[in-house]
């Protein structure tokens, strides 16, 4: 089986806590994810993860706590900062344009790396020299790698509103790929999903670590995918960490098992 | 043609170097490789293979998708007089065991990952099996497994292997002779192991040189290659005819994307079985529906005018100028329009075979304006025997022999071929061999056929199938089971039908309707109905089979061979067969020796004269349960007419 190499800490997150005013959504996290690794963040509903993979994205500026990434501390993050420095993320409820294809969609993933203005965009003529036809076709060429990596050549230019929902899902991995991120975040990449589905992903993401190195934080809760996939996991509660380990220490935890199963009182 | 596969690619090379040979979809654009760049890379290939230790007469797996390293993995193999062994790319694990051990393999060439884990998981129970070589190495990058190596490697092996070896490989290839072995092509038997049918390059070549002269293909045709490469066909149409004429072979993006590349490609020259032309003509009609009013009118109104006129056109026959002029604003609103839809605008020349098609598809086809024509052959005759000439396409006959092709027919109606294209021998297994070669050179067929007023050939069963009628008005004639029921079952209501009548004095049939299509039929009549078994025993229903069967009977009549055929009394089932009950085979074919002892009771009913009779059955449901479901069925009398002797032309 696959040897991946697992690097340095890349993401060190130390002591975040969040408050929606008397709501503690996260009350002092700390974990890290080291390079190529898969980093599953679990937990039952409420318990946090969203929040904390938006506070690793910039969405929600966390009270405490700083963020560690490459060495470069913050204490709160911006999304297009993020962005920038090569973390992306999917979205628990897709965030894709309906009506646009496929392709564009992926294409729009690649935004944040066209240096072509949108004058020289939109008006092309020749004493531009074509810079933005150079740039779209070489832009195109990762985005057809994407396609081809993730099999949706057949639905290449359906727009996506038509598509079944794993579909969708895969084609808002791709458009997270299209960045070319070393971190990937996913939020729920399989929620919703049939079994069928649920493998295929499975094994994209394994693919997408094991082919492009992408370092990836996935929240999930179906307990057995995140076991079969991930090198590490945390488990959050009421925006408490109640376990950190590997799959197998994870799930010999006592606070693991009686936050998923209860406990008898 | 005395030459061989590898002599006939190195000759386009020499004499078109920046012609296209192969097409693939990657990344979403169409890249062509030229013969110049074809021939550079069998050179390494077979460079590569010669290192490895490839023998002369040796047996190479090649599994995979089309793809142009595959074929030219087959040609790199066929160079050095080894014999590529094409395997079908779905085939579950174990239906390789036979096939590998049979043939001796070391070395197979693989498409991916896939076809990686299945053959490394057969290395168990085929030791000999050493050396495995892959297309694609996506995710095979930590694979670490002795004998495992990217076809790049192959290619950097072989190009230093050539450099270090001048002249070695055009002396290989000039010692390929047009009687040594080309291919072979494991047949799936029903019963027992698959044989391996072993052709020459001399008897695929042939033929592909024959159908190509019949339908005056040349090096401007456009072929899609889409259908399994283990296949003959696919290895007659887009390797033994593409070097034969020189066309170009395009491969689609992936199976998902056939359709699509289809309509880029826009072949001349294209093959399906009926079931896919049956599969885009539903797809046209549901569209078709869903259209706006004026577009389904226009619709309706033109193709009836191609019903009535497309055929004649296609057949070459006068039509009248007004229906001329008809056919001509049809084909501007319409036909073209739907042909382009279709894929189909550019095709010259489209052959189905396989199984029966039904008249209506075929007309439809070629009332559009596509030349859809019928051929007939097997792995074993290299294809090609009997095919259509474009002006004399019917639906019910496949064709006139070919050049080089001699027809005889046994007292039982079997079909005897004599060609030069017959196979070698079955592999290791002369027993068979000589079951269907006989000393005289006869292929026997195992089909039942005649050969009509015209010339045409007509196929009806397989001879082993054709019974005989005994007693009763029709004694002595021929019945021919799949013949009748395959006439039923191109009413779109009928979906699966059994007739009985061998040693019989009239032949009786089972009806299973199509809940689909009945189901529609009743909604529109507000005829309500509880599920299948209530549906199936509507007297309204049974009326509307009957209508089936009679029209059936009125085809059957004209056929003198055939009218004893006719269904006098028939039942409608209450039960679909089903494969897991034993009644249809896996691939949906009717076991009709089975189903005559499970339902014994109503057959014997059904020639007993009673009009209705009871019967319970087991049956096993979806999750494996079992029980058992009855019914009292009622048996329907049907007219039948008098057989119409065709008058002394």
């Amino acid at each position: 089986m696959a040897q991946r190499k697992i690097g340095e800490v890349i993401l060190d997150v130390k002591n975040i806590s969040l408050r929606f005013g008397g709501v503690k959504a996260l009350s002092d996290i700390s974990f890290d994810v080291r390079e190529h690794e898969v980093r599953a963040i679990i937990g039952p509903n409420g318990a946090g993860k969203s929040s904390m993979l938006n506070c690793i994205n910039g969405v929600y500026t966390p009270q405490e706590g700083n963020i560690t990434f490459r060495g470069q501390t913050f204490s709160h993050m911006n999304s297009r900062q993020v962005a920038e420095m090569g973390v992306a993320r999917t979205f628990q409820s897709l965030a894709l344009f309906k009506g646009m294809s496929v392709l564009d969609n992926i294409m729009t993933g690649r935004n944040l790396r066209m240096k072509t203005n949108i004058f020289q965009q939109a008006i092309r003529m020749p004493f531009w020299s074509g810079a933005a036809e150079r740039e779209e076709s070489e832009h195109r060429e990762v985005v057809e790698k994407i396609i081809d990596f993730l099999e949706i050549q057949a639905v290449r230019k359906t727009p996506v509103g038509r598509l079944p929902y794993g579909l969708q899902k895969r084609v808002d991995l791709g458009r997270a790929l299209a960045m070319e991120p070393q971190v990937l975040l996913l939020d729920e990449p399989m929620a919703g999903m049939n079994v069928e589905e649920k493998q295929d992903m499975s094994r994209f993401i394994l693919d997408v670590n094991d082919e492009y190195g992408t370092t990836i934080v996935l929240i999930e809760h179906d307990m057995s995918v995140v076991m079969d996939i991930s090198d590490r996991v945390v488990v959050l509660d009421y925006g408490k960490k109640i376990g950190d380990g590997t799959p197998t220490e994870v799930r010999a935890n006592p606070e693991v098992i009686s936050a998923y199963l209860g406990t008898r009182h | 043609m005395q030459t061989t596969f590898p002599r006939l690619m190195l000759d386009h090379a020499a004499r078109r170097p920046q012609a296209a040979a192969l097409r693939e979809k990657v990344y979403g654009i169409w890249q062509a490789l030229s013969w110049g760049d074809l021939a550079v890379l069998v050179r390494h290939l077979s460079g590569g293979l010669a290192e490895a230790g490839l023998q002369r007469g040796e047996h190479v797996v090649v599994v995979g998708e089309n793809r142009p390293r595959l074929y030219a993995s087959m040609l790199a193999v066929q160079s050095l007089g080894g014999v590529p062994v094409p395997l079908y790319q779905d085939a579950a694990i174990g239906e390789y065991i036979f096939p590998i051990t049979n043939a001796e393999v070391r070395f197979a060439i693989v498409e991916d990952q896939e076809q990686v884990d299945k053959l490394l998981e057969l290395r168990g129970p085929c030791p000999a099996l050493t050396r495995i070589w892959f297309d694609k190495s996506r995710g095979l990058r930590n694979y670490s497994e002795p004998g495992l190596a990217s076809l790049d490697s192959l290619v950097d092996a072989g190009r230093a292997w050539d450099t270090a070896h001048p002249g070695a490989f055009e002396a290989t290839v000039a010692a390929g002779q047009p009687q040594d072995v080309a291919a072979m092509f494991f047949t799936s038997g029903t019963t027992g192991n698959p044989k391996g049918v072993v052709h020459t390059h001399f008897t695929l070549l042939n033929r592909a040189d024959a159908g190509a002269r019949f339908d005056k293909l040349t090096a401007a045709e456009e072929v899609l290659a889409y259908l399994p490469p283990a296949w003959i066909g696919q290895n007659i149409f887009s390797c033994a005819q593409w070097l034969a004429c020189g066309y170009v072979v395009n491969c689609p993006e992936s199976t998902g994307t056939v359709m699509i590349d289809l309509k880029e490609i826009g072949p001349t020259y294209y093959f399906a079985p009926p079931r896919v032309f049956e599969g885009l003509l539903t797809s046209v009609m549901i569209r078709m529906e869903d259209a706006g009013r004026i577009k389904r009118g226009l619709f309706h109104h033109f193709m009836n005018v191609a019903r009535r006129v497309g055929p004649a056109l296609m057949d070459g026959k006068p039509v009248g100028a007004i229906d001329k002029l008809r056919y001509r604003l049809g084909d501007f609103f319409i036909y073209g329009p739907l042909r382009n839809t279709l894929g189909l605008s550019r095709v010259r020349v489209a052959y189905t075979a396989g199984e029966a098609i039904g008249p209506d598809l075929f007309t439809f086809y070629r009332s559009i304006g596509i030349n859809l024509k019928q051929l007939y052959g097997s792995t074993e005759t290299a294809v090609f025997v009997c095919l259509q000439p474009d002006h004399e396409a019917r639906a019910d006959t496949v064709g006139v022999p070919i050049e080089g092709v001699e027809i005889r027919l046994t007292d039982s109606g079997e079909i005897l071929v004599k060609s030069p294209g017959l196979l070698k021998e079955y592999y290791k297994n002369p027993a068979a061999t000589a079951e269907v070669l006989d000393a005289d050179g006869w292929y026997h067929t195992g089909d039942a056929g005649f050969l009509d007023a015209s010339g045409h050939l007509k196929i009806i069963d397989r001879a082993k199938d054709v019974g005989r009628l005994i007693g009763g008005p029709a004694d002595g004639a021929m019945f021919a089971p799949k013949y009748v029921e395959n006439k039923l079952k191109f009413f779109p209501y009928v979906k699966e039908a059994v007739a009985f009548g061998d040693k019989r004095e009239k032949v009786c049939a089972f009806v299973n309707i199509d809940m689909e299509a009945v189901g529609n039929w009743a909604e529109k009549r507000n005829l309500p109905y509880a599920g299948y078994t209530d549906l199936a025993g509507k007297p309204q229903v049974l009326e509307l089979i009957r209508e089936c069967v009679e029209k059936t009977n009125a085809d059957l009549a004209r056929d003198e061979l055939l009218a004893g055929s006719q269904i006098s009394r028939f039942l409608v089932l209450h039960k679909q067969l089903e494969a897991d009950d034993g009644e249809l085979t896996r691939t949906s074919k009717v076991r009709r020796g089975a189903i005559a002892e499970k339902y014994r009771p109503l057959v014997d009913a059904m020639y007993g004269g009673a009009a209705e009779q009871f019967i319970e059955i087991a049956v096993k449901f979806e999750d494996g349960r079992s029980g058992s479901v009855s019914a009292t069925l009622k048996i329907v009398d049907a007219k039948t007419f008098p057989a119409v002797t065709r008058k002394a032309a």
